[in-house]
């Protein structure tokens, strides 16, 4: 052998003697947080920090922040029928688009309080969830992908040519709402209500993961038939992902409408489910942190990037590949079992 | 009679699988389905699982027809299968994947998983608790919280076995139980089938290549060619059989060309 192999053979060594370090690090961290004490005081303190973040930063930080918890709860809501349930899908947009139209076309044309809109939008989004989930019932995969990505573009060319929907103008000047006699109408009271939406979402996804109903999802992601047989109704489960993920689509719409005040075609394209499910793979399916820290990436890194100009998402773009190459199962770490 | 079946006809195509099989398993029993590579065993309990539709004849489990019932309907009816080419949840851990089993025998929806009422949270305690029981019941309680995947073919099919037998089951159905084991492990596998039948008291229909296992555990087979049945009746009965010997091993004449 070479010196050149042995020096090659040698770094080659030291990286999976380092690997094995982080894991073990990592290992280490997991069960720290196993304590509920340990857990709970970290979930409170950044808590504590996230609500005093508007007062202490500047407009932009807020602004910033804002989208980074809309998008925490889109990817949640993707992550339901992707990483959950393992429903691969290209037209997410969509989903958030039937939520805005919804609120935005019942505020500026019959004058419905917003709040009201809200569960009609979650209806409107049952029925998209429904009909997407029932035509693609026998679909997986890459078909299922496509037919989703149809989906997404008719839902954005129906919008772009509908009366209703305001064709290529989209609405404009949606009222914003009061809370409690307050007019929705700084930043931070956005930054509030996103912040407690993308909590909730948390939540609930984390306590589905957890259920029957989250096991289920885990199951006919792993083997449909296998699942069909232990008796579990792959149908159904499988339009539960499909319904509860546009929910929390159109609901975090319904409030893009208000923040917005505007909406046209263009806020719901291709682009943007492509960036949602990106999110979602970056951060690690089906990991709720993980596609958390991937919302707060996917915002977050083009911005402070700004500084580079023009070049920063062709960086972004040799990032992602690169990380997809060497760590597929996404950024958040897992524990070995 | 827990299973009968009548005059059961599968075909693709132009090919018939299965062509007008009868039969019944009695309530109690240990029966096994035997036959050449593509005589259509797998066919059958697919048919009868609800995996494929027959086109003709009649499949009745408990006096209540399956036909027409989807795979999930026929499971929660009691009637638990493993199949061929072990099918586990093979990223999940061996608790998750026995936990399955219990999903047909339970019923928290959306709302009990997200406010979890203390009704969910005792029915998630009982899927526990039966999993755990059925772990104990084949012998893998110990390697409850591995990665299915990383356990050894033995424990993975055993695993298999434990998830089905989560599914409360009155009629078991082995797709092959023994494909893959050692003899040791064939020899513990008969030992579970039996524990199965006379501690649980599931009926147990399998599919066998092994003729070792087949005859040391059932005591009724019967036996497929060409999706015809050629021969039932005990071990013995069914080894002397002329037929049956053709079948594997072709007849003289043809041996001597």
């Amino acid at each position: 052998m070479s010196d050149k192999q042995i020096n090659l053979q040698i770094a080659a060594t030291q990286v999976t003697a380092i690997q094995k370090k982080i894991q073990s690090v990592i290992d280490k961290l997991f069960d720290l947080l196993e304590n509920k004490k340990i857990r709970y005081s970290i979930y409170a303190v950044s808590m504590a920090a996230l609500f005093y973040l508007p007062q202490k930063t500047s407009m932009y930080v807020t602004e910033i922040m804002t989208n980074v918890w809309f998008h925490v709860v889109v990817c949640l809501g993707l992550n339901i029928i992707v990483g959950f349930a393992g429903l691969l899908s290209l037209g997410y947009a969509a989903f958030f688009a039937v939520g805005a139209y919804t609120s935005g076309i019942m505020i500026l044309r019959y004058g419905i309080s917003f709040w009201l809109t809200l569960p009609v939008s979650v209806l409107m989004a049952v029925i998209a969830g429904l009909a997407i989930g029932v035509p693609t019932l026998r679909l997986r995969s890459d078909y299922l992908a496509i037919v989703t990505l149809g989906f997404g573009e008719m839902v954005r060319l129906a919008a772009r040519n509908m009366a209703i929907t305001g064709r290529a103008t989209g609405l404009v000047g949606i009222d914003r709402p009061a809370f409690f006699g307050i007019t929705m109408n700084k930043i931070a009271h956005f930054y509030y209500a996103f912040l407690i939406m993308a909590v909730l979402a948390t939540i609930i996804s984390s306590r589905l993961q957890n259920s029957r109903l989250g096991r289920a999802w885990r199951y006919i992601r792993e083997d449909e038939d296998a699942a069909e047989a232990m008796g579990i109704n792959t149908v159904a489960v499988r339009l539960y992902a499909f319904i509860i993920g546009s929910v929390f689509g159109a609901i975090a719409g319904s409030f893009m409408a208000i923040k917005m005040t505007a909406i046209s075609p263009d806020s719901f394209t291709f682009t943007q489910s492509v960036m949602i499910l990106l999110a979602v793979v970056l951060g690690g399916m089906g990991k709720i942190p993980g596609v958390i820290l991937g919302a707060f990436i996917t915002v977050v890194f083009p911005e402070i990037s700004r500084g580079i100009g023009q070049y920063r998402m062709l960086i972004f773009g040799v990032v992602l590949m690169v990380l997809m190459i060497y760590r597929p199962q996404g950024l958040w770490p897992e524990r070995e079992l | 009679m827990i299973l009968g079946i009548k005059d059961l006809t599968l075909r693709f195509g132009g090919l018939t699988a299965v062509n007008h099989v009868s039969f019944t398993i009695e309530q109690g029993s240990i029966k096994s389905l035997i036959g050449p590579n593509g005589a259509g065993k797998t066919s059958l309990f697919n048919c009868i699982t609800g995996f494929y539709r027959a086109q003709e004849g009649e499949a009745l489990f408990r006096g209540d027809s399956v036909m027409r019932l989807k795979p999930h309907r026929i499971t929660e009816m009691g009637m638990a299968r493993t199949f061929q080419n072990l099918r586990l949840f093979k990223n999940l851990t061996v608790m998750e994947n026995v936990m399955s089993g219990m999903h047909c025998r339970t019923s928290a929806g959306l709302a009990g998983a997200v406010l979890r009422p203390p009704a969910q949270r005792a029915e998630e305690k009982r899927i526990r608790d039966v999993a755990e029981e059925c772990m104990d019941f084949v012998g893998i309680l110990d390697a409850k919280n591995r990665i299915a995947k990383n356990l050894s073919y033995g424990d993975q099919r055993r695993v298999e076995l434990a998830r089905a037998l989560a599914t409360k089951p009155q009629l078991l159905l082995l797709d092959e139980p023994g494909a893959g084991l050692n003899y040791d492990e064939k020899v513990q596998l008969i030992e579970l089938i039996r524990r199965i039948r006379d501690e649980k008291g599931i009926t147990v229909f399998l599919i066998e290549h092994d003729m070792g296992l087949v005859m040391e555990v059932s005591e009724k087979i019967f036996v497929l060619d060409y999706g015809t049945k050629i021969a039932e009746g005990t071990a013995r009965e069914v080894q002397n059989n002329p037929k049956v010997i053709e079948a594997y091993l072709g007849k003289e004449e043809e041996a001597a060309v």
